[in-house]
């Protein structure tokens, strides 16, 4: 079920993930302030809109420095690589019947999984290569926190993989017509949640970046157009898990009335403003609490989940 | 887990709470009449300048943004030649309205003194000067003050007494 138009396809999901990642800039300053009081950037433009248009020229237009300390290949491949695997994710993900970029069927998941996986190298190597103790330090914390809660992650989804015995997107969304699995697999759709917020390194567990103990973490040496793509990599990464949760857990583009693609949209979107209001309320985590949570709490969950759904699929066969 | 789903629903109720962003330049904020703003000069209320180019207010000054140069008038009236304050240096600390005896130096509400040229933040004696007695409108320092000046003598200030005849042996 591949788009009859490839190349249509292909520049489509681009154009409007990347403008979706550079809005979201605005997006998220506007909700943060409305959560604390403020009414965030309203000058520029609009409501503040041509802020993004603003904030782009002067990220283009910055200086572009490459510290003598670092290792200068692997300190221009590292934010290379986070754009890469996050735009390689959306290749993968089905917004509407018909509007997906490949239809790798029966790994689809597996690939999303493992691009993500290996996204987790653009922060070391950035954090390695910038020959700085906070990068490395924030490196180092990057490569635990995203190991660790990459295990549950792959193990949160086994559950919906059960329910629709698929490892294809469109097809679990199409398993989801009658009920999302966001019932039957409520722990699971929790667990992926929570794992999703930490393989994007969004607030409650930034601790890679951590500005108030190291600086900028990885990213402290990054300047210009380098730094914007670490920073639209975040972006992307957001928009990419709310898009999976939505096409794992909420239906996918299925709902009455209104186009598919408009559903897929509102769901992504309401995702991604709860990933703004986790931003605004809860504060960052220690380090080895963090690990604990990881390891002592989700998975074991995400292993019961998987028992209790694998029995249960046993039982009704 | 409770808690911060509370702590969440919280802050999601703060979307329709009012802002308390002023909106600068078309929402201007109210500023109490005690503001420490732009520095004026003012005048008594029959017109004459108040100040006394007592050098208290530049002597207290921390930055040192204040100069002037005391004369005297035809009538023995102290005032000061040229006054001079150096807005780019000035702090807005209102020492000098503290230390000012005769209510001469005031700090007014208004702060919008930008300026491209730093040169324009310079403001001499006529710039400072209003016409008004700014914060304390009846005083007249010259009146209520025992000083013998041209056209008063001793003892006509008000609230004064005439002066002690020395020669006369009566208590």
């Amino acid at each position: 079920m591949t788009s009859p138009y490839p190349f249509a396809a292909i520049f489509g999901v681009l154009i409007v993930a990347l403008t979706f990642a550079a809005a979201l800039i605005w997006v998220e300053r506007r909700l943060l302030a409305v959560w604390q009081d403020r009414y965030g950037p309203n000058r520029t433009g609009p409501f503040g809109l041509l802020q993004v248009l603003a904030d782009m020229i002067k990220i283009f237009t910055k200086e572009d420095w490459i510290p003598p300390f670092a290792d200068k290949p692997v300190f221009v491949i590292a934010p290379a690589v986070i754009m890469i695997t996050v735009l390689l994710s959306f290749a993968v993900v089905p917004f509407a019947p018909g509007i997906i970029v490949t239809n790798i069927n029966n790994v689809a998941l597996l690939f999303f999984l493992g691009m993500s996986s290996l996204g987790v190298y653009s922060i070391v190597l950035a954090g390695w290569s910038s020959g700085n103790k906070y990068s490395l330090l924030g490196g180092l914390r990057a490569s635990a926190q995203m190991i660790s809660y990459e295990v549950f992650m792959g193990m949160s989804l086994m559950g919906v993989v059960l329910l629709s015995g698929s490892f294809d997107l469109t097809t679990i969304v199409e398993a989801q017509r009658h009920l999302w699995f966001f019932v039957p697999q409520f722990l699971g759709f929790v667990l992926f949640l929570i794992a999703g917020v930490a393989e994007s390194r969004r607030l409650p567990f930034d601790l890679p970046e951590a500005e108030a103990e190291l600086v900028a973490g990885f990213h402290s040496e990054y300047s210009g157009m380098k730094f914007g793509m670490f920073f639209v990599g975040e972006y992307l990464g957001v928009l990419l898990i709310s898009s999976m949760i939505t096409v794992l857990f909420l239906g996918g583009w299925m709902g009455p009335v209104l186009p598919p693609i408009l559903w897929f949209l509102i769901k992504m979107f309401a995702l991604v403003c709860f990933f703004i209001l986790l931003r605004a309320t809860l504060p960052r985590p220690r380090f080895d609490q963090l690990m604990t949570w990881g390891w002592k709490l989700m998975l074991p969950l995400a292993l019961a989940n998987l028992l209790v759904t694998g029995a249960v699929v046993l039982a009704f066969r | 887990m409770l808690s911060i789903l509370r702590t969440m629903w919280n802050v999601l109720l703060h979307t329709f709470h009012k802002r308390v962003t002023i909106q600068y330049p078309e929402q201007k904020p109210y500023l109490t009449p005690r503001t420490r703003g732009r520095i004026i000069l003012s005048r008594d209320p029959d017109g004459g300048e108040r100040c006394v180019a007592c050098y208290l207010c530049a002597v207290v000054c921390p930055v040192d943004c204040i100069a002037l140069q005391a004369t005297q008038d035809e009538n023995e009236r102290r005032f000061p030649e040229f006054f001079r304050i150096n807005f780019s240096r000035c702090i807005f600390c209102g020492l000098c309205e503290d230390a000012c005896p005769t209510y001469a130096i005031q700090l007014t509400p208004d702060f919008e003194m930008s300026e491209f040229n730093r040169e324009n933040l310079v403001y001499e004696k006529e710039d400072l000067l209003i016409d008004g007695p700014g914060k304390y409108p009846g005083y007249n320092f010259w009146r209520v003050s025992g000083v013998q000046v041209g056209g008063k003598g001793k003892g006509e200030s008000e609230n004064e007494q005439p002066p002690t005849d020395v020669r006369r042996l009566l208590p």
